[in-house]
């Protein structure tokens, strides 16, 4: 506290002499300043608020805002508490958790804790800057836990099999695993928030897949679009579709027994038949793909 | 709630005694007024005082432990010989405690046995729930060192409690010690000229106070708590976090090269060289919940995570520099 008394006056001095863009400066280094020093704080699933608000996000918030010109609708749907948004996956690389982690994030102020493969956290770099975005591992222990603690959990029941499909099937949802993410909702007592998110499939348009190298790479599936890898690093860079992002209505889980696997794949049917339907509504709405 | 004080006529047994723990929790334990005997065993004479404690040179991995239990009627054994040694420190670790664990079975005034575990025994993968709760098992269990005789000692433990139902057996899984009189595999790592790190990981750990340590061990001894419980300072630091805060320069390799950067520190420069689980622990990390501690002894850990390596770094000369500069930064 002392320290602090001396510190404002050298501050307001400083602030003085040159106003807005030295402030900006300021606000650099001081944020350099902490990084270097280690002095700041990550919760125990390794979330850092500062690093994700003021690095990653701005960085997916410029193909959010420019590339993919995202609309989002039905942000009031997202509640106060706890709760398990559930979205359709695609676009061969899972740029879209990134794009409704933007939307949510920047709309209803709220960070969105994903739930990832596991392959996420082996691979090197993406393991900790998944953990850093305040992302976990997909298992019901760490759903269960975020969940308790009042945090909006985000998931992709169609994981892999989502995002990896061929350009002909898009827009159709997968299969939605074994309902781990109904059973978690209702173990939680936390309801769900269907979102649809169209535009991602165009992203990178998988029109075969490699298996043979993709299981010498340990990968789940190794994409060719026409881009890639027909134009090398080139090919990487994604297609500029438009985006909508749509949040539909909470669906109270009140009724169900977690523990009555009819009442677990009631839910998981019902949740995503609804998230089909908002997908066909929001796909009418868009029309062109990439206008 | 079963903070019932057991039965009187104390006299306890500490193993490990002469490492960093064990000296301070026999210090500990003999200031207690409820124990009337603190007997200290090790290989190696203690380098700390002990105090009132009677210090007998003894190999757990010999007989001569249990006829130091008979003859002095020991009742309360607590374990603390089960600790990383860096390499090849196999025999003294799992073969010691089977000699030891063996003897209080076979001893019928032992009534008590509190053992020193590892949260290593979780492992470390990338498959591993963020946080590792008592009844969770490892994601993939721990092949090697340190960690499989934790794990294995762990089920002679209870196979014990099986054999002897009457006797109160407390597990406690610690994570890493870290304060300025530990010296463990961790710490000749943080104390590298350049601490090499795993190239794209940024690990989760967790610490815990020597001090806390021996609290947590000392209630456990003078209390009933049985069970297996988990014991970490609060919250969690990442190591390029850590690295920073003690201004430790350090350079990201890749994992291959850094494992055959150890054995080549083993094979030429005499250091420790890295086990594959503290690879693992580098590259993963681990955290552990300490909630059930908590609520059984209504009680936490004085340091947290943070202040426990704040403690270690202010300790150690060459980090004091940088660390000052960073608590002079300002933390309220």
């Amino acid at each position: 506290m002392s320290l602090d008394a001396e510190v404002i006056p050298l501050d307001t001095a400083r602030r003085q002499g040159t106003p807005e863009p030295d402030g900006l400066l300021d606000r650099g280094l001081a944020f350099l300043r902490r990084r270097l020093a280690g002095d700041y704080e990550v919760d125990e699933f390794g979330f850092d608020p500062e690093f994700n608000g003021t690095v990653l996000l701005p960085l997916a918030r410029a193909l959010y805002e420019h590339w993919f010109r995202v609309e989002v609708s039905g942000i009031e749907n997202i509640p106060s508490g706890g709760a398990l948004v559930v979205a359709n996956h695609s676009g061969t690389i899972p740029v879209d958790a990134l794009m409704l982690s933007v939307a949510v994030h920047d709309h209803a102020g709220r960070d969105l804790r994903l739930l990832g493969a596991d392959l996420v956290y082996q691979v090197p770099v993406l393991a900790h800057l998944a953990r850093k975005a305040g992302h976990t591992l997909a298992c019901p222990a760490d759903a269960s836990r975020l969940l308790a603690k009042d945090e909006l959990v985000g998931v992709f029941p169609e994981g892999f099999k989502g995002v990896g499909k061929p350009f002909a099937e898009r827009y159709k949802l997968q299969r939605f695993g074994r309902g781990g993410f109904a059973r978690t909702a209702l173990e939680s007592g936390v309801p769900i928030v269907p979102a649809a998110i169209v535009g991602a499939e165009e992203i990178y348009p998988k029109i075969a897949d490699l298996r043979s190298l993709a299981r010498l790479l340990g990968l789940p599936y190794f994409p060719i679009t026409p881009t890639f890898p027909l134009l090398g690093p080139l090919g990487l860079v994604p297609l500029p579709s438009k985006w909508l992002i749509r949040f539909g209505e909470p669906m109270p889980l009140d009724g169900h027994d977690a523990d009555d696997p009819a009442a677990v794949s009631n839910v998981t049917d019902h949740v995503r038949e609804t998230v089909q339907r908002m997908l066909n509504e929001t796909l009418e709405l868009r029309g062109p793909a990439f206008l | 709630m079963s903070c019932i004080p057991a039965a009187a006529a104390r006299v306890v047994l500490v193993t490990g005694v002469s490492r960093f723990l064990g000296a301070r929790v026999a210090n500990t334990l003999q200031s207690d007024p409820g124990v009337e005997r603190v007997i200290g065993v090790d290989t190696v004479p203690p380098t700390a005082s002990l105090g009132r404690t009677e210090f007998v040179r003894v190999d757990v991995r010999t007989s001569g432990i249990a006829e130091t239990i008979s003859s002095a009627r020991v009742d309360t054994v607590v374990h603390l010989g089960l600790a990383p040694l860096g390499a090849g420190s196999k025999e003294p670790n799992a073969v010691g405690s089977m000699q030891l664990l063996a003897a209080c079975q076979r001893s019928p005034d032992t009534r008590k046995l509190v053992v020193r575990s590892s949260a290593a025994v979780y492992g470390s993968s990338p498959m591993d729930p963020a946080v590792f709760t008592e009844p969770d098992e490892p994601v993939e269990a721990p092949t090697s060192g340190y960690a499989r005789d934790a794990v294995e000692v762990e089920g002679h433990v209870r196979g014990l409690r099986r054999r002897r139902p009457d006797l109160v057996v407390s597990v406690l899984r610690f994570a890493n010690f870290l304060g300025p009189d530990v010296d463990s595999p961790f710490t000749r790592y943080l104390r590298m000229p350049v601490v090499p790190t795993v190239l794209g990981f940024d690990p989760r750990l967790q610490f815990v106070h020597p001090g806390d340590g021996a609290e947590a061990l000392r209630r456990m001894t003078v209390e009933d708590h049985p069970g297996c419980y988990n014991v970490a300072g609060d919250g969690v630091l990442l190591l390029s976090q850590a690295l920073r805060r003690a201004g430790r320069p350090y350079v990201p390799v890749p994992s291959p090269s850094l494992s055959t950067l150890g054995d080549l520190g083993r094979r030429f420069a005499g250091l420790s060289g890295f086990s594959p689980e503290l690879l693992r622990w580098l590259t993963y990390g681990r955290v552990i919940d300490t909630s059930a501690l908590v609520r059984e002894l209504g009680w936490r850990p004085e340091y947290s995570s943070e202040e426990a390596f704040a403690e270690f770094a202010a300790s150690d000369g060459g980090m004091l520099d940088r660390l000052g500069a960073v608590l002079g930064g300002g933390r309220p």
